[in-house]
């Protein structure tokens, strides 16, 4: 059922070609899209091609590509450049890697035919170092291409001449962001500028450049081969073509899909995904990365795209996808992807630097069980703050696991400040493990596994928890085997 | 040049192409705080747009707009004044309070503090984001200012300065986040970077961060400042003499025609001769070949008397002036019209050649 | 400066040469640092590897007194590939056949032998320089103080010249002054030959004028120049000698001698803010305010005139010397007296044709103006020659190279040079007091190459005996590879340990400017019991 469901464009190659041999890649249609442009369409041509495919950023953002594509060959320069984002920087996701392991070829090619379109001649793939087999491929894949005359001077016999080199990021997530991926590039720190001047512009030593997403690019050669129309039928009214998830956390089915534009949430987590594991009760799933937002039981029914995800205070994002049951709680669910934002920020801009700090410390506070209505009234006022005053687009949506759970879940964030209790049983200074009289038959089993021995009672008698010395582990919980003791 | 049509609060103007949302508001007199913005950066796309104090509403824009760094669009409408702009300007402010001390009564920058400014603006007492703070050790390796970072907003500023325009590059930022700070290599003292003590980033620290080793102790509200012209070498830097009382007391830079808002470690720091004890302060007069004390009228006298003597005994070319290469115009002129006009002799030079 | 500033921020290639740029006019080299960002290439002609080296597209480390042999190397590879501007040369300048007949020998081989460099380099700099739309040349007295220093500036002028750089935006020959006013007291006539304005002396029409503003008869006789000026004195020539805001004592060549000059003068007056080297032995010394303490103007290197304000009231009983002078004029009967600067400035606006447009209203009201500004209508002038030079066609006057008056022999080994050090200025009558100067730049030292020093068994820090035709000082060592072998150097601000107790008097015939920046010297490693050895030196 689920491959049904599935439709693949960006990933289309991966495991089924020789990734390491480019005439594999040839075999699958591979350099026909380049061949095309070079032979029969002017830069223009490509440049529209694109456009009215509908095609747009799959990095995260969804910017139309075609545009970024048309900006940068409006300006006049010497030297061009094409950089592929392969900084793949959330966690749990791994699009980008699978696509380059799988077949780098795709990007190359894409790549070119982006040099082309622009009117560039340099092409740069900037890749986190921490993908050794990716990198490993993607020399290989120039290596072979150069050979071929697919890259390099004169190409298929043209005017056209690229060439394309690897930058290896040091693994920071904010060099995904492309200002800050150009810092990084030129050997700056990797922290983003301020647009305009939009890299279309001035972006790489100063140059007109373009930045798009590996699975952006390995979609490309298919469209250029099947035509804008094509691709322009798959999606929605806004949103074209497919995109590739990484389904993580509580599901059965977990690894890489690419579905169409437009699925529902249901579709994705329910068919494709296998639903919940463990038969728990789906409470929300985090798209966007870290950055992202939750999207929840009452979401289901909501299409994704790009429009309607904002619309639901979370964003595609690169296309992470975190499943989340029951047993979560959305504050610390939340607290946890700010705590990897605070941790990942460059430190440029005011609001993101300190701001992601003092969210996290609200967060931690509530947690704790030390917060109060005043500071949930506080933390939203400052998200929203953030979100409105940050620099790039890190800031900017760094607020938004915090936006998005109390959108559904304020009622949590209400029980850890007001009852001090946590309805999901994850925030531990908020727990009380409570022996049941009636459940419990003296049989010491807790009492002997218990690490800080903090639970006192004799042999078939009712045992008691000393609530003080308690350190909350559980191992109580999981010895009982007469279910007599809880945690609330 | 292109002009643009552009409305402020409901204020329609003009502006050249080019020119940031600040420039048209400026032009109107409408007044956006700023922090980081440094008005030497000639080009908007050169603006660091770190703090976010000067953000605006624009229409049609999803998020608030620096004004410095936000380049006019043809129609653009822009809100200066509206509860969302001051709400996340207060909030910008409180977070920059939330990590920084609290120690005005004591701090040297008092009264020519931005952060202090803003905090006044916006009604802030103290922060409403309690929560960790830096703490980092004070570096006095300097010999000319010390830098205490616990007071660093991170506005860039000095970075900025050193970097693109003395382009001395002895500091960049270091470490990520929360810990975002402007360091000397390796995160070490001063001294051991290539800094040449130019002082232009003490000059634009907006906060006490960066403060001279100054003699003397000061209050910023018991300054005087005179516009006047660096006495070193031949640049001709614009500078103010910050004066308390009859000392000078400090340096600023200007933006001079030929400085643009830059000095040297001379010009900057090299200032504490003027107030020296061992300057001269009355005319001295050779007796029994020892230098003593004397008055004007006495002095004068004996010059006046020498230079008569001298004049009839051997003629005007036995007299002879060197004027200087320090003195005013003004003086200079003076000097030559004595020389020539008074002791009658052409034999007037001075160091050009040394 | 022919030209301004900031003009150099849009250059396409600076030429540096003779100018420690980041040290000596921190704020300019700060200016061509912000021009290489935005893509300008720059050429560095030094015998030190100084900071600028750094930005330095080519870099071409002369040897001392070589500058002549660089410039005509240079342009003997610029007219030997065709790279010279040859439409402005035909309409804008006249003599070009002689400096093709002078250079045409002088070919990149032939100077990089002299010059002790690459000759590939040198054509590397040739092509670099021509090639450029804008091309600046930037120097100081590196170029000037040798014994064929006014031949060295007409080099440089030739070579602008063969590019069409003079008279264009962001070009000319740019030469830094060193002192904040020096450009304002050769403006206003502290020259033995000319009147403010550089009108001669010699000039009939011109005394005339003066006589008549300043209502006394005046001398057509040129005067005698700073050097001659201390000749003479040491001959008992001169009885009366004035000195204002200067320290011959430190700043001038071969000190044993002007110290014997000084004392040999009968009456000395010294006018300054401290009791300097110079004052010590003056017969009356008067104190001076310093610029915190007065007003008026200053011109700087690029022909700016800028106001100076009075900040304090000047200390003790110190006047400012606008006014000491004024009460000395009225002593010696030229009655006038001069309510404020401003005063004296209006009677040098009605005299000095190239101020005649500038007045204090303008000045405060736009900041500063370049002269020539002759009329109060004239907005200044910011680069000279546009259009055409001032004298109507650009006159080449090629020079011929001529080594220093003093060359290394087997007695004085090495090439001595002098400059400035970033921390002190001048004779450090004023850097001396600010106590973290001091410390950042404390004492006397000389700069000796690596393998020099290996071979004479010096290291950092020894104590070593640097000695010339003309005397000896001992100061400490810095053992640095900023110098090659055979040269070395030493800042000249110190009295003690002073650099121009050892440097070469002889003048440069035209402009009389002495040669301090190329010695023969000699370099030993004093015995560990230096102090010793010092007093017996003294």
């Amino acid at each position: 059922m689920a491959e049904k469901k599935q439709l693949r464009i960006a990933t289309r190659n991966s495991g089924f070609i020789d990734p390491e041999n480019i005439d594999s890649y040839i075999a699958a249609g591979g350099y026909l899209g380049l061949a095309k442009c070079l032979g029969e369409m002017t830069p223009e041509a490509v440049i529209d091609l694109m456009k009215a495919s509908g095609i747009r950023g799959r990095g995260g953002a969804g910017f139309p590509t075609g545009v970024k594509w048309g900006f940068a060959a409006k300006y006049a320069s010497d030297t061009k450049y094409v950089v592929c984002n392969a900084d793949e920087g959330d966690p749990g996701a791994f699009m980008d890697r699978a696509i380059l392991e799988g077949d780098p070829h795709s990007v190359l090619e894409a790549m070119a035919i982006g040099a082309y379109a622009i009117g560039g001649n340099k092409g740069t793939i900037y890749i986190r170092a921490e993908y050794p087999m990716a990198i490993d491929r993607l020399k290989i894949a120039i290596e072979q291409a150069e050979a071929k005359g697919v890259i390099g001077k004169n190409i298929m016999g043209s005017d056209f001449s690229f060439d394309l080199d690897i930058k290896y990021g040091a693994g920071a997530f904010v060099c995904g962001e492309e200002t800050a991926l150009i810092n990084s590039m030129e050997g700056n720190r990797g922290e983003p500028y301020t647009k305009p001047p939009f890299p279309a512009e001035a972006g790489y030593w100063d140059k007109p450049t373009i930045v798009n997403n590996v699975e952006t690019l390995a979609s490309i050669p298919a469209i250029i081969v099947k035509g804008a129309e094509w691709f322009n039928g798959i999606g929605t009214e806004t949103s074209k073509g497919t995109k590739v998830f990484a389904l993580a956390g509580k599901i059965n089915n977990v690894g890489l899909i690419e579905v169409p534009m437009g699925i529902t949430l249901q579709e994705v987590i329910m068919e494709v995904g296998g639903g919940v594991r463990n038969g728990k009760k789906f409470k929300a799933v985090q798209t966007g990365g870290p950055s992202g937002g939750a999207l929840t039981y009452k979401d289901l029914d909501v299409k994704i795209d790009y429009e309607s995800l904002v619309a639901c205070q979370s964003m595609m994002g690169s296309g992470g996808m975190i499943v989340m049951d029951e047993d979560d709680c959305m504050v610390a669910i939340a607290k946890f992807f700010v705590e990897f934002t605070m941790e990942e920020t460059c430190g440029k801009c005011t609001p993101c630097r300190i701001g992601s700090k003092r969210i996290y410390e609200a967060l931690d506070k509530i947690t704790m069980g030390q917060g109060s209505l005043e500071d949930i009234e506080k933390l939203k006022l400052l998200s929203v703050a953030i979100k409105d005053t940050a620099l790039c687009g890190l800031g900017q949506t760094m607020p938004n696991p915090v936006l998005s759970t109390m959108r559904v879940f304020e009622d949590e964030y209400t029980a850890h400040v007001v009852d001090k209790k946590c309805p999901a049983g994850v925030c531990s200074d908020l727990l009380e493990f409570i022996v049941v009289d009636e459940k419990c038959v003296g049989c010491t089993l807790c009492a002997r596994v218990c690490p800080v021995d903090c639970i006192g009672g004799k042999v078939k008698e009712v045992h008691v928890i000393d609530q003080a010395a308690c350190i909350k582990c559980g191992a109580c919980l999981d010895k009982c085997k007469f279910d007599a003791i809880i945690k609330q | 040049m292109s002009m643009l049509n552009v409305t402020v609060d409901g204020q329609a103007t003009q502006v050249a192409a080019g020119s940031a949302i600040l420039d048209a508001a400026n032009q109107l007199g409408i007044e956006i705080p700023t922090l980081c913005y440094l008005d030497m950066e000639k080009k908007f796309n050169q603006q660091a747009a770190a703090c976010r104090i000067c953000v605006v509403e624009v229409e049609n824009r999803r998020n608030l707009a620096p004004a410095c760094a936000t380049p006019v669009m043809e129609g653009m409408i822009i809100k200066t004044d509206t509860e969302r702009v001051h709400t996340a300007r207060k909030i910008v402010v409180d977070l920059m309070l939330s990590d920084h001390p609290l120690d005005c009564l004591t701090c040297e920058q008092a009264g020519s503090c931005v952060l202090q400014d803003l905090c006044y603006q916006y009604g802030l007492e103290q922060t409403t984001f309690a929560g960790q703070r830096n703490d980092y050790p004070e570096d006095a390796t300097n010999k000319f200012y010390s830098r205490n970072l616990n007071k660093c907003v991170a506005c860039r500023r000095c970075v900025t300065v050193c970097s693109n325009f003395q382009n001395t590059k002895a500091i960049g930022f270091g470490d990520r986040g929360f810990n975002t700070h402007p360091v000397a290599p390796f995160d070490r003292g001063m001294d051991e970077s290539t800094c040449v003590s130019c002082g232009n980033c003490v000059s634009v620290c907006p906060t006490g961060a960066l403060l001279p080793k100054s003699k003397e102790k000061f209050r910023s509200w018991e300054i005087s400042k005179t516009e006047t012209t660096c006495s070193y070498c031949g640049v001709g830097c614009q500078m103010n003499l910050l004066t308390k009382g009859n000392k000078v007391v400090g340096v600023e830079p200007l933006n001079g025609a030929a400085n643009d808002g830059l000095l040297c470690v001379k010009g900057k720091f090299g200032f504490n001769f003027i107030n020296h004890p061992d300057r001269l302060t009355t005319p001295l007069v050779r007796k029994d070949g020892q230098l003593v004390e004397a008055t004007w009228d006495e002095a004068y006298s004996l010059i006046a008397d020498k230079v008569k003597a001298t004049k009839a005994e051997f003629g005007s070319e036995a007299l002879a002036g060197l004027s200087s290469a320090r003195v005013t115009n003004e003086e200079n002129y003076l000097f030559q019209k004595m020389v020539r006009a008074a002791f009658g002799t052409n034999s007037v030079d001075h160091c050009a050649r040394l | 400066m022919t030209n301004s500033i900031n003009e150099l921020i849009d250059s396409d290639v600076i030429f540096i040469t003779g100018s420690n740029t980041t040290e000596s006019h921190p704020v300019i080299g700060a200016k061509i640092r912000q021009a290489k960002k935005k893509g300008a290439k720059i050429i560095v002609a030094e015998p030190r590897k100084i900071d600028m080296v750094e930005d330095a597209d080519v870099f071409l480390q002369i040897t001392p007194g070589t500058n002549i042999a660089l410039y005509n190397g240079i342009m003997s590879c610029i007219i030997s590939e065709g790279l010279e501007a040859a439409e402005y040369i035909k309409e804008r300048t006249e003599n070009y056949d002689a400096l093709v007949a002078t250079v045409a020998d002088f070919t990149p081989e032939v100077a990089a032998e002299i010059c002790g460099i690459d000759a590939e380099d040198i054509k590397t700099a040739a092509r670099m320089y021509a090639e450029g739309a804008k091309g600046a040349i930037v120097y100081c007295m590196g170029v000037t103080q040798h014994s064929s220093g006014t031949e060295g500036v007409m080099s440089l002028a030739n070579l602008a010249l063969l590019c069409g750089n003079i008279g264009i935006e962001s070009g000319g020959i740019n030469p830094l002054r060193g002192q904040n006013n020096v450009q304002g007291a050769c403006d206003m006539g502290g020259l033995p030959g000319t009147y403010p304005g550089y009108q001669k002396v010699t000039e009939p029409a011109v005394k005339e004028k003066f006589e008549k503003a300043w209502g006394v008869e005046l001398s057509d006789k040129v005067g005698l120049t700073l050097t001659e000026i201390v000749g003479k004195a040491g001959h008992g020539e001169i009885k009366v000698l004035y000195i204002m805001g200067e320290n011959p004592m430190v700043s001038d060549p071969d000190l044993a001698h002007v110290e014997e000059a000084l004392k040999n003068t009968e009456f000395l007056v010294v006018q300054d803010i401290f009791l300097t080297e110079t004052a010590q032995l003056a017969d009356v010394v008067l104190p001076a305010a310093t610029f915190a303490e007065k007003n008026g103007t200053f011109s700087n290197t690029e022909r700016r005139v800028q106001m100076v304000r009075k900040a304090i009231e000047p200390v003790g009983q110190c006047k400012p010397d606008w006014e000491i002078l004024m009460d000395l004029l009225n002593k010696l009967g030229i009655e006038k007296t001069y309510a404020s600067p401003e005063e004296i400035f209006t009677e040098i606006s009605s005299v000095t044709p190239s101020y005649g447009g500038i007045t204090y209203g303008r000045l405060e009201e736009l900041g500063g103006l370049q002269w020539p500004c002759p009329t109060a209508d004239h907005a200044g002038t910011k680069f000279l020659h546009s259009g055409k030079c001032a004298r109507g066609l650009g006159l080449f006057k090629p020079a011929v190279f001529k080594p220093s008056a003093e060359v290394p022999c087997a007695d004085f080994p090495l090439v001595m040079t002098t400059g400035r050090v970033l921390y002190h200025y001048h004779t450090r009558t004023m850097t001396g007091k600010v106590d973290g100067l001091n410390a950042m730049c404390p004492e006397s030292f000389v700069e000796i190459n690596p393998d020099a020093a290996r071979k004479l068994s010096i290291v950092e820090g020894d104590k070593v005996r640097v000695s010339t035709r003309r005397g000896q000082v001992v100061v400490t060592a810095k053992v640095t590879p900023k110098l090659k072998e055979n040269v070395i150097f030493m800042p000249f601000h110190f009295a003690v340990g002073a650099a121009n107790t050892l440097t070469n008097p002889v003048l440069d015939p035209i402009a009389k400017i002495p040669e301090y920046k190329s010695c023969a010297a000699k370099l030993e490693k004093v015995a560990w019991d230096w102090s010793e050895e010092t007093d017996q030196i003294k």
